[in-house]
């Protein structure tokens, strides 16, 4: 229970401070930070629910105004921005990516843990980013896709890393990958 | 840890926090319930003197925070420019601008411990229902005091890393990282469950 508890704290700590330190701002070109592969690590570490649950605390404190997404933003405005549709999708696709890893255990863990972060972190994230964009902006919803494909190869990127994070996790931490114990 | 709750004290800030909560929700249902761009400019004009009568150091803050908002504002102004759909565009922009600032301004005026009493409230039914929010409350306590922590351990990992490598650190700084995220939480967890755990204490 406590262990439950500390690492879905930790984790959302994590997140943030993925997103605090700018110099951890991975080399892609695209403004991007490592910001969303911490959503994605806490599906592939902490499975489903746990990670989900993670990635809901640390919206929480993004809602009660800690600057705590990348590049210091916070407080309700985030909520009230055009990338609305990604923070609810972000949840949902820890959650997906989680499921994925729990279930699919034949197989290298760093492949699993890369495929299910394409499908939660891109599949399941960009579904609930665009709706709202499409909506917010006023636009129909093949338009805000063309919006958001310029993210598309660095989340890709940032799928395949969070795979083999994952998987250096797994052998340095074996019993602290949830997902798969 | 900062919070962004702006320094400059204003009327705002000693007004109840449920009550700025209520009024931002309402006010953003009724701003997406309009397309009439005469009033959402009103409300962009409101918002801003709302912002105003926080002085010029408080209005200049909340400009800074609305930055975030500028290359939407511009894919806009281009797409609707492109399509001579102005009128359509300027509804959209005005509304997310209003709402937008709106939403700030609540962030800016409300403390971080005035938030948590009203998750406190919102939470009451719960605890009605026999369910611990000592869990939720822990957490939110321990994610705070852990980022910077976290923080800091990423910058010392990415010093020592440019101390051997003429090369960036990237993004193989972060298995360390989690798995010093991990330590902790397991040594946190101990800790926790040597004080008794999470457990209500039981009265006899």
């Amino acid at each position: 229970m406590e262990r439950n508890i500390t690492l879905i704290a930790l984790f959302a700590a994590l997140i943030a401070a993925l997103g605090l330190i700018p110099k951890l701002t991975l080399a892609f070109g695209v403004p991007i930070t490592a910001q969303s592969m911490g959503i994605m690590l806490c599906g592939t570490v902490l499975g489903a629910r746990r990670g989900a649950l993670a990635v809901l605390l640390f919206l929480a404190l993004v809602a009660l105004g800690l600057p705590l997404l990348a590049g210091g933003r916070g407080g309700l405005g985030a909520f009230a921005g055009p990338a609305v549709g990604f923070l609810i999708g972000w949840p949902v696709a820890a959650f997906v990516i989680g499921f994925i890893v729990e279930r699919w255990r034949t197989g290298p863990l760093a492949l699993v843990a890369s495929v299910a972060s394409v499908i939660g972190g891109i599949g399941a994230m960009y579904l609930f980013g665009v709706v709202g964009m499409a909506i917010l902006l006023d636009k129909t919803l093949i338009e805000a896709l063309m919006l958001v494909t310029v993210f598309l190869p660095g989340d890709v990127i940032k799928a395949v890393l969070a795979g083999m994070i994952t998987a250096a996790l797994a052998r340095s931490r074996p019993s602290s990958v949830l997902s798969r114990s | 840890m900062i919070s962004l709750t702006s320094p400059v004290e204003i009327w705002s800030h000693r007004l109840p926090a449920g009550l700025k909560l209520a009024a931002l929700s309402l006010a953003t249902v009724l701003l997406f319930a309009t397309d009439n761009p005469a009033l959402l400019g009103g409300a962009v004009v409101a918002v801003a003197g709302l912002y105003g009568t926080g002085g010029v150091v408080f209005f200049r803050q909340g400009l800074r925070n609305l930055r975030v908002l500028w290359p939407f504002l511009l894919l806009i102004a281009l797409w609707h420019g492109a399509t001579g759909q102005m009128a359509a565009g300027l509804v959209v922009a005005l509304r997310l601008l209003a709402a937008l600032a709106l939403a700030n301004f609540v962030t800016m005026t409300t403390r971080l411990s005035d938030m948590v009493d009203v998750l406190t409230v919102l939470l009451t039914p719960f605890r009605r229902l026999g369910l611990s929010t000592r869990a939720l409350e822990l957490s939110i306590a321990l994610v705070i005091r852990f980022t910077p922590t976290i923080a800091d351990k990423g910058k010392l990992l990415s010093l020592s890393w440019r101390a051997r490598s003429p090369r960036r650190p990237g993004w193989r700084i972060v298995v360390p990282m989690a798995a010093l995220a991990i330590d902790d939480a397991e040594h946190v967890a101990e800790a926790l469950r040597a004080r008794g755990g999470l457990e209500q204490p039981r009265r006899p």
